[in-house]
C-alpha cells in the first residue's frame, strides 16, 4: 500500500489511515470483481513474478531474517525460501490440471447430462501471517491464494518488523497492486482489518488469537483456516536408536532457537534412558552449535523480551541438565535440557516456542499415550522406535495434525500432504493441491439439454397413480 | 443440574474408549439405521404428513429412498473410505512411506432443519457415524411428529452410549452450543449460521453450515416455454417451496414472461388439479409464523397466478407475482414457500448483474436452448451449485458434493463427502522400522552432519 520508489516505511501506520485499510481492501474487491484474475495465464504469471521477486531478493530476505530472528543466509534458504519456491514450481505446473472441471460419475438419469465439479475463486482473501517463519508463513498461502484466482490481502506480523517491511516494498514492485496489497501495522490496524468482509481468512498463529479471528469471521459467516499451535510431544522409545533419535530431536527442537510450530516440544521417556537421552542431545547440540551456542552462526534469537522473559520464566524451580542461561540484551537464550519435570509446572501447560526441552518420565507406551490423550491434541506427534507395534499403538491411539515416527518436522515439507491441525492446534489444511482447494469454491454443476419432457414425465405429481393415498 | 453435561460426558468417555473406531461397529450402527427407516416408514411417512402435509411420494423420494441410498453406499464403501491414502513424496522424503489417514472427530453436533426433517437430520448423521463419531442429534422442534419419532424411536436402534438426541427451542439450543464439540453440523438460516458459528469459535470448533440464500432462476428468451414451466413449477412448489435449493425468483424478459405465464398456469393445473387445495400432493405451511410472513409476501408486485390462503390449513395456493420490484420483501428474503416471484430484465448482462449484486446464493439455474448461454450464466457468477435446464436434479448425485458458499454457508456433504467432512484427516510420513539407520539427504541439516 505504499509507493514502491520510497524507502523502506514504518512498520505502523499513521493516524487517518485506519479508512485506508478499508480503501485498500474495497480496490482488491473491485479489481477482483473486473474478472482479472479468472484466466489461468495470469494466476501464473503473477506466480512466476513471484518467484522473480524471491529469487532477485533473495539476500533482503536473508537480511530481514538476520535482522529478526538471528538466522543465516543458509538456513533462510533451507529452512525458508527453498519451500516457497518449491511451492511455486509445483503449483505453476499442476495448476492447469487443478483448475480444470472435474466430471463425476453419472446415475442413470443423468447419463445424457454433465455432471461435473467446477473450481472457483472465493473472491478476496485475508493472509495473516505470524513471526517465526515470517517468510513462509505469509508467502506460501499467498501461492494458493494467487493459484484458486483470488485477490489476496496480506497482514505480516509486526512481530517480524524487517520482515514486515521488506514484503510491503516488494510486494508491490512484482504483483498487482490492487490486487495483491500488503497491510502491516499491530493489533489495532489487525482488528480493523477484520471488521472489513473477506471470503476466506487464512490465519497462522496462536490458539487465544485463533478464536479471536473465528469470532470475526463468524459476523461475516467467512470460512477460515487456522494453524495455530500447541505441545508437541516426542515419545522416545526404550527400544531405538539413540544416537540418531536425538540427533534428529535436536535438530527440529532447538532450529530457529525454538520457534517452530511443529518443533518437539517435550519428551516422554522411560527413566532409565532419561541420562542417555540428555548426553546425546547435549552431544547433537555441541556438534550443531558448539561448546557455545551464542557464537554459532547457525543458532538463532527470541523475537522480543517479551517472549524472551517468557521463556526464560518457564525454566524456573526446575532441574536444569544443560543451559539454562540467557541474555536479555540479545535476546539469546541457551539451549537448554531440563530433567524429571512435573506435569503440573507451567512449563508443561503452555507451548514452549524456545530453546527449552523438558523431559517427563513416564513408565510405559500406555503411559505415555494417557499422558498425551489428557491434553489439547497438538499439531505434531513424534514417536521414536525401532518397533513397529509401538509406532502403530500411538498412532492410533492418540490424535494429532500429523504424525512423524522417528524424525521429527519433516512431515511439513511433502506438499503432497495437507499442513493444518486439529481442535486447539487447528482447523482446515493447506500446501499444494490443498492450498488450491481451500482457497477455491468447488462449485457442484449439471447441464442438461432442454429437450422435451416426455422422459421426465414420471417424476411430475398427480402420483395418485404412483402411490396410495395416506 | 445440567443433564445435556452428563449426556456428552458419557458419548466422549465412549469415544476416549475406541468403540466407535472398529468398522464393524459402524457398519452395525448404519445397519441399525437402515432398519429403522424400514420397519418405520408408515410412522414416518404419517410424521412427515402431520409436520408438512407432505405426498406419500414426496416423503418417498426426498426423504426415506434418499436416506436409504446414502445408507446403502456408506455400507458399500466403508472400509475403503477408512482406509489410509498413500500420496506421492518429495525428494527429502522419498525413502519413507507417507499417508494421509482419517480419523474421527470425536464429539459431533448435528443440528437439523423442519423441511426436510428425516433427510435433513439422517443424511449428516449417517456420515457421523461412518466416519466413527459420537453422535448428538437436535432435530428441528417445529416439525414436531417427526421430532419425536426421531427422540422416541431412534435411539432404539442405535448405540447408546455412542448416540443421544436432545430436543428444545431456541433456548435449549444456545445452551447446548455452550458445551464444546469436536465438530457440529448446521443446516438452518444464515442469521443462525452465524450464531452457531461464533458459539464454535469459543472453542475452536470446525464447522459445516448448509444455509440458504434467494436462488436465481433465468429463463432465456430461446426456450420452450411449456418445458421450463412445467421444470420450475415442479422444483418451486415441491414441498410447498420450503426447500433450501428451490428456485426463488426468475429473470426474464417481458416477452419471456408473457409466454411463461400461461405455460406455469398449466403446469400448475396438470400437478395440482383446478383446486390445488385439495390436492393430496401439494404441502402445507409448517408454522403459523412462516404462514403470516409468507401471507405478507403476497401483497408485493401483482398476483398474476393464485394468490388464495387459508390461515386454517395453512395452506398457501402455487403462486406467481409479476411486476416485482427489487426493493419489496419478496425480493429482500429468502421466500421459502409456494410464491414465484418473475422480475423483468432486458438482457443476459443484466441478469448477470443482478444476481451478483447480491449475496451467493446455495444454487443458481438458468433455462435455454442455447448452451453458451447456460455456460455464460455458470462461469459469471458464483453459488454453492448449478443446474442448467432444470431444478435441484443435481442433489441426486452423491459423486457431487452439496454445499453454499458466502452466506448461503461453507463446507459440503453427501456420499463420500460427508465421510470426509466428519473425520480429520492428519498426515503420516513414516520411515520404515528396519533399515531406518540409512542416511538422509543432507540438504535439510547443518552441512556438517552425516545423518
Amino acid at each position: 500500500m505504499r509507493p514502491s520508489s520510497s524507502p523502506a516505511p514504518r512498520c505502523s501506520l499513521s493516524p487517518g489511515t485506519m479508512s485506508k485499510i478499508g480503501e485498500v481492501v474495497q480496490r482488491a474487491r473491485a479489481a477482483f470483481n473486473l474478472g482479472k484474475t479468472r484466466p489461468l495465464q495470469f494466476r501464473i504469471q503473477q506466480l512466476e513474478a513471484l518467484r522473480r521477486m524471491i529469487k532477485e531478493h533473495e539476500k533482503d530476505i536473508a537480511g530481514a531474517l538476520t535482522a529478526d530472528l538471528h538466522r543465516n543466509e543458509w538456513n533462510a534458504y533451507y529452512e525458508e525460501v527453498v519451500y516457497v519456491l518449491e511451492e511455486i514450481e509445483h503449483v505453476i505446473k499442476k495448476l492447469p490440471e487443478w483448475a480444470a472441471d472435474e466430471p463425476v460419475e453419472k446415475t442413470p438419469q443423468t447419463q445424457q447430462d454433465e455432471c461435473y465439479i467446477h473450481s472457483e475463486p472465493l473472491g478476496v482473501v485475508l493472509i495473516i501471517g505470524t513471526w517465526n517463519y515470517p517468510f513462509t508463513v505469509t508467502v506460501q498461502p499467498m501461492v494458493g491464494a494467487i493459484a484458486a484466482g483470488n485477490a489476496v490481502v496480506i497482514k505480516p506480523s509486526e512481530l517480524s518488523e524487517n520482515m514486515a517491511n521488506l514484503l510491503a516494498t516488494v510486494i508491490p514492485q512484482y504483483l498487482d497492486r490492487d490486487l495483491y496489497p500488503v497491510i502491516n501495522g499491530g493489533i489495532s490496524e489487525t482488528t480493523e482489518v477484520l471488521k472489513e468482509r473477506f471470503d476466506h481468512i487464512l490465519y497462522t498463529g496462536n490458539t487465544a488469537v485463533g478464536k479471536i479471528i473465528m469470532m470475526a469471521a463468524a459476523k461475516h459467516l467467512t470460512p477460515v483456516t487456522l494453524e495455530l499451535g500447541g505441545k508437541n510431544p516426542c515419545y522416545v522409545d526404550k527400544d531405538c536408536d539413540l544416537d540418531v533419535a536425538c540427533r534428529r530431536i535436536a535438530w527440529g527442537k532447538f532450529m530457529n532457537s525454538g520457534q517452530t510450530c511443529v518443533a518437539p516440544d517435550y519428551i516422554l521417556c522411560d527413566p532409565s534412558i532419561q541420562n542417555q537421552i540428555v548426553e546425546k542431545l547435549k552431544k547433537s547440540l555441541k556438534e550443531f552449535y558448539g561448546e557455545d551456542a551464542k557464537k554459532s552462526r547457525d543458532y538463532g534469537r527470541i523475537i522480543n523480551s517479551r517472549h524472551f522473559q517468557r521463556v526464560m520464566g518457564l525454566m524456573e524451580g526446575q532441574k536444569v541438565a544443560y543451559g539454562g542461561t540467557g541474555d536479555a540484551a540479545t535476546r539469546y537464550i541457551a539451549p537448554t535440557i531440563l530433567t524429571d519435570v512435573d506435569p503440573q509446572s507451567q512449563v508443561m501447560q503452555e507451548e514452549i516456542f524456545g530453546p527449552v526441552m523438558p523431559i517427563v518420565c513416564v513408565r510405559s507406551l500406555e503411559e505415555a499415550i494417557q499422558f498425551i490423550n489428557q491434553r489439547e491434541k497438538p499439531l505434531a506427534l513424534y514417536v521414536f522406535s525401532l518397533n513397529d507395534k509401538v509406532i502403530k499403538k500411538m498412532i492410533s491411539e492418540t490424535s494429532s495434525g500429523g504424525v512423524t515416527a522417528n524424525d521429527v518436522v519433516v512431515h511439513n515439507s511433502v506438499h503432497s500432504l495437507p499442513y493444518g491441525g486439529v481442535g486447539n492446534s487447528g482447523m482446515g489444511s493447506y500446501h499444494g493441491k490443498k492450498s488450491f482447494e481451500t482457497f477455491s469454491h468447488r462449485r457442484s454443476c449439471l447441464v442438461r439439454p432442454l429437450l422435451n419432457d416426455e422422459s421426465l414425465k414420471a417424476r411430475y405429481p398427480p402420483s395418485l397413480a404412483k402411490m396410495t393415498r395416506h | 443440574m445440567d443433564p445435556v453435561a452428563d449426556t456428552l460426558r458419557r458419548l466422549r468417555e465412549a469415544f476416549s474408549a475406541g468403540r466407535t473406531r472398529p468398522a464393524e461397529f459402524r457398519a452395525a450402527q448404519l445397519r441399525g439405521l437402515g432398519r429403522f427407516l424400514q420397519e418405520h416408514k408408515q410412522l414416518l411417512r404419517d410424521a412427515l404428513a402431520q409436520d408438512l402435509h407432505k405426498s406419500a411420494f414426496e416423503s418417498e423420494v426426498s426423504e426415506i429412498s434418499i436416506t436409504q441410498s446414502e445408507i446403502n453406499l456408506a455400507l458399500r464403501h466403508l472400509r475403503a473410505w477408512m482406509k489410509d491414502e498413500k500420496v506421492p513424496k518429495n525428494l527429502a522424503t522419498q525413502l519413507d512411506s507417507a499417508f494421509i489417514r482419517k480419523e474421527p472427530f470425536g464429539l459431533v453436533l448435528v443440528i437439523a432443519p423442519w423441511n426436510y426433517p428425516v433427510n435433513l437430520t439422517l443424511v449428516p448423521l449417517v456420515g457421523a457415524l461412518a466416519a466413527g463419531n459420537c453422535v448428538v442429534l437436535k432435530p428441528s422442534e417445529f416439525s414436531r411428529s417427526t421430532e419425536k419419532v426421531l427422540a422416541e424411536v431412534l435411539p432404539r436402534y442405535l448405540d447408546q452410549s455412542c448416540f443421544a438426541v436432545v430436543l428444545g427451542g431456541p433456548q435449549e439450543t444456545g445452551q447446548l452450543l455452550e458445551h464444546k464439540f469436536d465438530y457440529i453440523f448446521f443446516t438452518g438460516s444464515p442469521r443462525v449460521g452465524r450464531i452457531v458459528m461464533s458459539a464454535a469459535a469459543k472453542h475452536l470448533t470446525p464447522v459445516t453450515l448448509e444455509l440458504g440464500g434467494k436462488n436465481p432462476c433465468y429463463v432465456d428468451d430461446d426456450c420452450d416455454p411449456q418445458t421450463v414451466a412445467n421444470r420450475l413449477a415442479w422444483f418451486r412448489y415441491f414441498n410447498t417451496g420450503q426447500t433450501c435449493v428451490a428456485p426463488d425468483y426468475v429473470l426474464c424478459s417481458p416477452d419471456t414472461q408473457e409466454r411463461l405465464l400461461p405455460a406455469l398456469q398449466s403446469a400448475i393445473t396438470r400437478f395440482y388439479g383446478e383446486d390445488p387445495r385439495s390436492s393430496p400432493n401439494l404441502g402445507r405451511i409448517i408454522s403459523d409464523k412462516h404462514f403470516q410472513r409468507l401471507r405478507g409476501l403476497l401483497g408485493c408486485g401483482r398476483v398474476a397466478i393464485g394468490g388464495q390462503s387459508d390461515e386454517s390449513e395453512r395452506y398457501i395456493a402455487p403462486t406467481v407475482l409479476v411486476d416485482v420490484e427489487e426493493t419489496e420483501p419478496v425480493m429482500q428474503e429468502e421466500i421459502f414457500g409456494p410464491i414465484l416471484p418473475i422480475v423483468n430484465v432486458r438482457s443476459l448482462d443484466e441478469a448477470i448483474d443482478f444476481i451478483n449484486r447480491r449475496e451467493k446464493p446455495l444454487a443458481l439455474y438458468a433455462f435455454s436452448n442455447n448452451k453458451q448461454v447456460v455456460k455464460r450464466v455458470l462461469a459469471q457468477t458464483s453459488s454453492g451449485s448449478f443446474c442448467g435446464n432444470d431444478g435441484f436434479m443435481h442433489l441426486t448425485l452423491d459423486s457431487l458434493p452439496f454445499g453454499g458458499v458466502g452466506a448461503s454457508g461453507m463446507g459440503s456433504y453427501h456420499g463420500k463427502f460427508s465421510f470426509d467432512t466428519f473425520s480429520h484427516h492428519p498426515r503420516l510420513p513414516c520411515c520404515a522400522a528396519p533399515g531406518w539407520r540409512r542416511s538422509t539427504p543432507s540438504a535439510t541439516r547443518p552441512t556438517h552432519l552425516a545423518s
